[in-house]
């Protein structure tokens, strides 16, 4: 190899050509430039245009557009992802990047294991824009590296990367919600809030969705008795590879190795049951303070006395029922034959009655021809006349109905002593009783 | 938007539409950003997304596309194809006697018309080549407008670097007839570096990009500078007479003589079987791009004879081989332009259909060193589609300039603008207690001003002294020791490819080895820092403003004691006055 020259140290008495600026000198000129076109496309093209037709220098244009984006995402949608950056948090080792806590690493605390892909990428971006080692340069940031950048990289590896998200959700103690205490638990609605906060963290593990969740005071028994069963047969996802310990990647240590990934394989299935036992132990205790499940067993007990109770007022009633209904039948009864033996009284009084009436018109018939002297014109009746006659009343009487007789007695009443009225008011009569077959003309000898 | 409200029935809203559109002789396609800023290449009605630049009329209707394209066999001369480089032409200025067998161009008033059966009627309209653009264009925008669920009324359009100023006013004419507003034009190997950076981790990593377009009937190369995200074009060569069409020729010939051999007759001869062959010929190239044998099959090639056979890809590239070396050929001829060496550059992008032929890319890809990175699905597993890169950055641009206004974009496009100081030489850093002869660039060369850069200079000790300077590259040859492994260029990051198992010519005899090494040339300034602890790091910014006056800050990192310095700017400077 040639001999080589090296450059050598600045001497002692190295000066800068001026007081002012004594570590500093000029030695030369840059050669003369030469014109070319950009080319006007591109996003960089479009920040050197508008620098150039402002007449801004780079760091002035940076000024502007970063104050003009950020006034343009606080209206923007992804205002959202804008959170303080925590200064240790900005001064991590890219290194250690398995401590990073990648969601606020990207500005993403509030939303965690609920940052839609679209967030991830948003914030990311944004998160980019910001702390890119050029921007930081061209801003003239005293920083000393671009370890935050790297930072973000990985934290986005990790968050777009399906499998290692999970990973990493896994071991997220930042989205974990501590199962309430006592305390917690004095305001007797506290219950409901504070373990379905729990639950709904938990529920990120879920293999199976949808996730029953808590409810409230109102919940039916159905929905309380699925959400106990769901969350005691939880099927998780969560793994914890995460927090395996590095196997070293050089060859020497082959036994080495293969320890640590047994003792890997170990960890992780120790962990696992832990995380089992653990949920099992959470949704224990939340059943053990659930209100839900002492007022459905309350309920249960209640339903069980009313139960009885209805039973024996139902025998009760029934039983009541039965003898008012025999009452009911016996007054009947003795109602009935009550009415039985009124009406025959009655019917018998109304047919003496009317036998009296019978009497009384069979009278009043006999005396009409008495009063008419038996029809005699002139002087006495011969006892012949009056034998026929009162024949004749007695044929009459001893076949008229007592609908008729009354008639004829309410018109012997008009005809009064008028003989030949009268006797035209028998004619009537016995034409009548002629007529229905109940006499026969031959038998009369007056009234015919 | 002054400059636009010309008898267009005002469309009253502000909403704009923008889209990317590659107007191709052979293909165009379209691509817009989706819901999610994705690019998004759109399919027309038929699912295609390379759409063939085709018209065709039966009986007054319009076909478009792939079907029109299928009408080359049968209604050849009511159908127009490859018309997009007459766009803008005066008919004295081409050559109307091209090769492909559709309506031939024709004169009419001195502009360039085509004879054809457009309407129901059996007379034949002669229809300028702008009407025919027009109807392509609208073509486009209305699948566009179908796909994306809203009228699209404005779009980037992508065209070769050579395009002139005429072209691209009579394309925007033709646009503005339909409706469209076109933006903005973007040269082609600009709109698929766009598409590339877009998806970059580091879009704004200065470096030299080859881009090479293999179209159909064209292709056409450019070395790009690609600094601070900015691109200025260094170089282009075109070739004319170089595409897809000359492989699928050689196709055809190829076919043809086996068909000949076996039935006696020359299918080429017919001009209905010519055009059989070629739509075949071009299917099987496609086909061998992505396997290692095709079938060529054609019904009734020629007499009522069907046609069927088979070919390997080793045969094709074979039969290809001088063709294949052409592209190869171009692509040196344009970094040589550029003044630069293969070593120079950093990423090569393959645009265009052609640039799917396995071969052509592994052959480009034999050229350059291993650093270089070359995108093309033979080479890259996560290239993008070649033939979809200008239609991806036409859409880039338009989603980006879509919301300013036309006037606007005129004036931030403007020369005044565009056109600027470029550092002629690399500026970089020396540092004390390496070699005299060590550089390390910063700055590197056709970077435009006003242009900042910043370096961390590392495991300082001590009492050190930091030389700016600019610096020239070199290109080092040498013999190779036997089984010494081919330095990349190790002073620009880290190399982390250790693997030296490069299959290109491991030839016998002895190898030259070329590497790119920096050398100082002219120094700019010193400045010295005393007493920095161990493993101490300096950052070093250099800040060239627009009237190339240099100032340097430098501060150690995590330390205290930052210093400042500032460059006069060359007196020899063109505006510069004493
Ligand atoms: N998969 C493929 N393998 C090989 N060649 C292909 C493939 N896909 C398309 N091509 C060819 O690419 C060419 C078209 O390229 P491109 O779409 O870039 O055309 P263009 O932009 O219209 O170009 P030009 O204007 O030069 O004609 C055609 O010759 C086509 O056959």
């Amino acid at each position: 190899m040639a001999q080589v020259e090296i450059i050598s140290p600045p001497s002692a008495d190295w000066k800068g050509h001026s007081d002012a600026n004594p570590n500093f000198r000029t030695l030369g000129k840059l050669s003369p430039p030469v014109m070319r076109k950009i080319e006007p496309f591109g996003a960089q093209f479009l920040a050197y245009a508008r620098r150039k037709r402002h007449g801004r220098t780079f760091s002035e244009d940076d000024r502007i557009q970063a104050l003009s984006k950020v006034k343009k995402s606080e209206d923007d949608d992804d205002g959202e992802i804008s959170e303080p950056e925590d200064p240790l948090m900005l001064a991590r080792d890219a290194k250690d990047w398995k401590g990073q806590d990648h969601y606020a690493v990207l500005g993403l605390s509030k939303y965690r294991y609920k940052a839609t892909d679209e967030q991830i990428k948003k914030a990311h971006r944004k998160k980019v824009l910001k702390h890119h080692p050029d921007k930081k340069a061209a801003a003239g940031q005293d920083d000393e590296n671009d370890s935050f950048f790297k930072c973000i990289q990985r934290a986005h590896e990790i968050l777009t990367d399906p499998v290692k998200r999970r990973q990493f959700d896994s071991v997220d103690e930042a989205a974990d919600v501590p199962p309430p205490t006592k305390k917690d638990l004095q305001k007797p609605s506290a219950f409901y809030k504070k373990w379905s906060a729990v639950f709904e963290s938990e529920a990120r593990f879920s293999k199976k969705t949808p996730v029953p969740m808590l409810g409230d005071a109102n919940s039916t028994k159905e929905e309380v008795e699925e959400f106990y069963d769901f969350w005691y047969n939880f099927d998780s996802w969560r793994t914890f590879e995460y927090l395996d310990e590095d196997v070293p990647d050089d060859n020497e240590g082959r036994d080495h190795k293969r320890h640590i990934e047994k003792k890997n394989a170990n960890a992780r299935r120790k962990r696992k049951s832990e995380d089992i036992a653990r949920l099992r132990k959470l949704v224990d205790d939340c059943l053990s303070y659930d209100e839900r499940i002492k007022k459905f067993r309350q309920q249960a007990n209640a339903d069980k006395n009313k139960r009885r109770l209805e039973k024996e007022a139902a025998a009760k009633r029934e039983a009541e029922e039965k003898a008012k209904a025999k009452e009911e039948e016996e007054r009947k009864q003795k109602e009935d034959g009550e009415r039985l033996k009124a009406e025959k009284e009655q019917s018998k009084k109304a047919k003496e009655a009317a036998k009296n009436a019978v009497k009384k018109n069979k009278r009043v018939v006999k005396g009409s021809v008495k009063d008419v002297n038996y029809f005699a014109e002139g002087g006495e009746a011969s006892p012949k006349q009056v034998d026929d006659v009162l024949d004749d009343v007695d044929k009459v009487l001893g076949n008229i109905d007592p609908d008729q007789l009354a008639d004829l007695v309410s018109k012997l009443n008009v005809a009064g002593k008028d003989a030949g009225k009268v006797k035209e008011i028998f004619s009537g009569t016995t034409g009548e009783l002629v007529g229905a077959g109940k006499l026969k003309e031959s038998d009369l000898k007056v009234l015919k | 938007m002054s400059d636009e409200s010309n008898g267009v029935p005002a469309t009253g809203t502000p909403e704009h539409y923008a889209i990317g559109i590659a107007f191709g002789n052979s293909y165009s396609s379209i691509a817009h950003i989706s819901g999610e800023g994705k690019v998004e290449v759109i399919a027309n009605e038929e699912g295609d997304r390379q759409i063939p630049s085709v018209l065709s009329y039966i009986e007054g209707e319009e076909h478009h596309g792939t079907q029109a394209k299928a009408q080359l066999v049968r209604n050849s001369k009511n159908t127009v194809a490859s018309f997009r480089d007459y766009v803008g032409k005066d008919y004295k200025s081409i050559d109307p006697t091209p090769c492909h067998a559709s309506a031939h161009p024709i004169e009419s008033d001195g502009q360039i018309h085509f004879s054809i059966k457009d309407t129901e009627s059996e007379t034949e309209n002669k229809v300028s080549v702008l009407e025919i653009t027009a109807r392509h264009l609208r073509r486009l925008k209305n699948s566009a407008s179908d796909f994306v669920g809203k009228p699209v009324t404005a779009a980037v359009v992508a065209v070769p670097t050579d395009v002139s100023d005429e072209q691209k006013a009579a394309l925007s004419k033709a646009a503005e007839s339909i409706q469209l507003e076109i933006l903005q034009f973007i040269p082609e190997p600009i709109a698929a570096l766009l598409a590339y950076d877009s998806r970059s981790s580091n879009p704004t990593a200065d470096k030299n990009v080859l881009v090479a377009d293999f179209g159909g009937n064209r292709s056409d190369v450019a070395v790009i500078a690609s600094r601070g995200g900015m691109y200025s074009i260094l170089a282009t060569a075109h070739d004319y007479e170089l595409g897809g069409a000359q492989l699928d020729q050689i196709l055809v010939d190829h076919f043809a003589k086996e068909f000949e051999k076996k039935h006696k007759s020359d299918p080429r001869k017919n001009e209905r079987s010519l055009a059989k062959l070629r739509l075949e010929a071009e299917a099987v190239k496609k086909a061998l791009s992505l396997s290692a044998s095709a079938t060529f099959s054609v019904e009734s090639l020629a007499d009522g004879v069907d046609f069927r056979s088979t070919i390997n890809r080793t045969r094709y590239d074979i039969l290809a081989l001088k063709t294949f070396a052409r592209f190869t050929r171009l692509v040196e001829e344009v970094i040589k332009k550029a003044g630069l060496d293969v070593l120079d550059i950093d990423e090569v992008i393959l645009s265009g259909g052609t640039s799917h032929t396995p071969k052509i890319a592994k052959n480009i890809e034999a050229i350059f060193p291993e650093s270089t990175q070359v995108l093309a699905p033979a080479t890259t597993t996560t290239a993008l589609h070649p033939s979809e890169l200008s239609a991806r950055g036409a859409a880039l641009q338009a989603s980006l300039i879509q919301e300013f206004e036309k006037s606007d974009i005129d004036q931030s496009t403007h020369e005044m603008l565009t056109v600027t100081p470029h550092l002629a030489a690399a500026i970089g850093y020396q540092v004390s207690g390496q070699s005299a002869d060590a550089f390390t660039v910063i700055v590197p060369a056709e970077t435009a001003v006003p242009a900042r850069r910043t370096q961390v200079i590392g495991g300082l000790q001590g009492d050190v002294l930091v030389r700016i300077a600019e610096g020239e590259r070199e290109i080092k040859v040498t013999q190779a020791a036997p089984k010494a492994k081919p330095e990349t260029n190790g002073s620009k990051e880290g190399d982390d490819d250790d693997d030296d198992d490069s299959d290109i010519d491991e030839d016998d005899e002895p190898e030259e080895i070329r590497e790119k090494v920096w050398k100082p040339k002219q120094a700019l300034a010193e400045f010295v820092f005393r007493g920095l602890p161990k493993g101490s790091k300096v950052e070093v910014t250099v800040n060239i403003d627009a009237e190339q006056v240099v100032s340097i800050t430098a501060r150690p990192v995590g330390g205290k004691g930052g210093l400042r310095g500032e460059i006069k700017a060359a007196e020899s400077a063109q505006n510069g006055s004493a």
